[in-house]
């Protein structure tokens, strides 16, 4: 990337943003991002299809995930840059796909973060609950945690980071009390998996409608790219937060749907909204139920931070290419950091949380990131029919080509399916929010965009063009 | 040689006018299907509620196990059939699957054609130049 392509004017003098993230970040940015999804939103899955349609689902986006980080991996150490997959989609397909992956990142971020802001909400109503207080309104406290984390945003990336990798550290270290609190090697003392498992309770097409929430596993971990331009070393930093963070989500992944599933009748289990701190008022211990009480808080608002931090970054780059009105695209002068997007994409955050419907809210999010996967199918074609192998420097080639592509984009289409069992409204809704954002991007802002500064990269022309 | 397009410069207002352009996109096409969705959810919890009234563990199809930590939990049969009655139908229908895979097909192949054209600018701008 050109040194003029990471400048951007806030007023008159050029500001870059600033370098000061580690690995450690990268992971508490990734991690902080989807932990929050082993706390509450993945067990939508057993609402589609059972317990054990969650776990199936869990191992089978397991291996959309695994393609989503192979296919990653090798484009993002070409394309290490802000804006990550919306950089990429700059650069290998078009102006319109980029466009339209900057929106999938800021609303899949964007959403859950609105979905993050309702469980706290919920949380507090249920803590409220037990000290006597039943009727408390969350509205007040979800704009609260909005604010607040924007605040921080706004002040600092280095600060935001920072907590986000304290409050992930402890959330985490909660689930593995959890686990050893529940007595996991003796079954029927604490944990009832013989009595509250039962049969597919929809038969195997309920374990395909399941995979929809399955996404919520692991949703968001790619976006540790999103912070490209602010680690001190991007080809170390991003691939170390990155692998360490799918590592740590595969085991929390595990303790929860295995501590869960052995503790709440899977019709409750599957429409709750807090079911770890649910799971953990079971056991009649008032320490574990506060510590989960703290470490659902936590992992909520971590995850809020890093949706924030990531979302603002992929408005501002639009901004700053054009895409967007050009306002965005402006960094503070003392903090810098992109405060004008920070700032507008709040009251969008705290509107749909005050809807109260997390599995509309989260499906939102969860169909922003899947046509981003479905994007990099496309993505992973066209790099490597356009600068073959060797053509230019790659950080990291990924094996099996064409075969994790074409895996990606089954499992998408697949998921897609299971969108359509139980939300296919909301997934019409969706599609056509982004079939009108592209008219208004072609009819409307294509002719501010500046041509040839979309492609910055010091590449040889693309074979074909 | 293709000269090099210079965009117009977009003042103030226009940028006000587009930021609430897309204001109005996410509001109208996301947030209005969902006021109605939650005005449909509170009606069919309503419904569950009147017809849960008459609910026993048998009927609801619970074991001993299941039972005793839906009781943990703070609910009787009552309260929990409002949960367990709440089942998706995944009934599908022909037409509004193939209209549903229509317009993804449709939107990535328009993304894609369009987005081809913008690249080819790009490039030819980029290159033919240097």
């Amino acid at each position: 990337m050109t040194a003029r392509s990471k400048i951007t004017t806030a007023g008159k003098k050029p500001i870059a943003l600033l370098k000061v993230l580690n690995p450690f970040h990268v992971w508490g940015l990734g991690v902080g991002i989807v932990l929050v999804g082993e706390f509450m939103g993945w067990n939508f899955t057993v609402d589609k299809g059972g317990a054990y349609a969650s776990l199936i689902a869990c191992w089978v986006i397991g291996l959309l995930y695994t393609c989503v980080a192979m296919i990653d991996s090798e484009v993002s150490s070409t394309v290490a840059a802000a804006g990550g997959q919306y950089t990429q989609a700059k650069h290998i397909v078009g102006p319109l796909m980029a466009f339209n992956v900057g929106l999938y990142l800021v609303m899949a971020y964007t959403m859950l973060c609105a979905a993050d802001a309702l469980v706290v909400g919920d949380l507090l109503r249920s803590g409220a609950k037990v000290m006597g207080f039943a009727h408390l309104d969350p509205k007040p406290f979800v704009v609260l945690v909005v604010v607040f984390l924007s605040w921080l945003n706004y002040r600092g990336v280095f600060v935001t980071l920072t907590l986000n990798l304290v409050m992930t550290l402890l959330a985490f270290i909660s689930l593995l009390v959890l686990f050893v609190a529940v007595d996991p090697w003796q079954q029927g003392v604490v944990l009832q998996h013989q009595g509250l498992l039962t049969d597919l309770p929809y038969g195997w097409i309920g374990v395909i409608a399941s995979l929809q929430f399955g996404i919520w596993y692991y949703l968001g971990i790619e976006g540790t790219c999103q912070a490209a331009e602010e680690v001190r070393s991007a080809g170390r930093a991003i691939p170390l937060g990155t692998m360490g963070g799918m590592m740590t989500l595969l085991v929390a992944a595990t303790i929860t749907w295995f501590v869960a599933t052995g503790l709440l009748p899977w019709q409750y289990l599957g429409q709750a909204y807090t079911p770890m701190y649910d799971a953990a008022t079971l056991l009649g211990s008032a320490q574990l139920q506060l510590l989960m009480f703290v470490a659902t808080a936590f992992a909520a608002i971590a995850s809020a931070n890093g949706c924030i931090n990531d979302a603002s970054r992929a408005w501002f780059s639009m901004g700053r290419d054009r895409y967007l009105p050009e306002f965005f695209g402006a960094i503070h002068p003392k903090y810098r950091t992109p405060y004008r997007s920070i700032l507008f994409l709040v009251p969008i955050a705290v509107s749909f949380a005050f809807t109260g419907l997390l599995d509309q809210v989260i499906t939102f999010s969860i169909l922003s990131g899947l046509l981003g996967y479905t994007f990099m199918t496309f993505n992973m074609m066209k790099f490597r029919r356009m600068w073959p192998l060797g053509s230019i420097h790659r950080g990291y080639v990924h094996p099996f080509h064409p075969l994790p592509a074409l895996t990606l984009l089954a499992l998408c289409c697949l998921t897609y399916f299971a969108t359509f069992l139980g939300y296919g409204a909301t997934l019409l809704s969706v599609m056509s929010f982004y079939i009108l954002a592209s008219l208004w991007f072609v009819l409307r802002r294509y002719p501010y965009v500046r041509r040839a500064e979309q492609f910055s990269m010091p590449w040889p022309r693309p074979r074909g063009y | 040689m293709k000269r090099h397009y210079v965009p117009p410069k977009q003042g103030m207002l226009g940028q006000i006018v587009d930021t609430a352009m897309v204001l109005v996109l996410v509001y109208v096409s996301l947030m209005l299907p969902l006021l109605f969705k939650a005005a449909a959810k509170v009606e069919n919890a309503a419904v569950r509620a009147v017809d849960a009234a008459q609910a026993t563990w048998e009927s609801l199809g619970q074991n001993a196990i299941q039972q005793e930590q839906w009781i943990k939990l703070g609910y009787g049969p009552e309260k929990a059939a409002i949960l367990i009655n709440n089942r998706f139908d995944y009934t599908i229908d022909p037409v509004m699957l193939v209209v549903t895979f229509a317009v993804i097909i449709g939107y990535f192949i328009f993304l894609l054609k369009v987005s081809d054209q913008q690249y080819r600018e790009v490039i030819a701008e980029k290159f033919d130049h240097e």
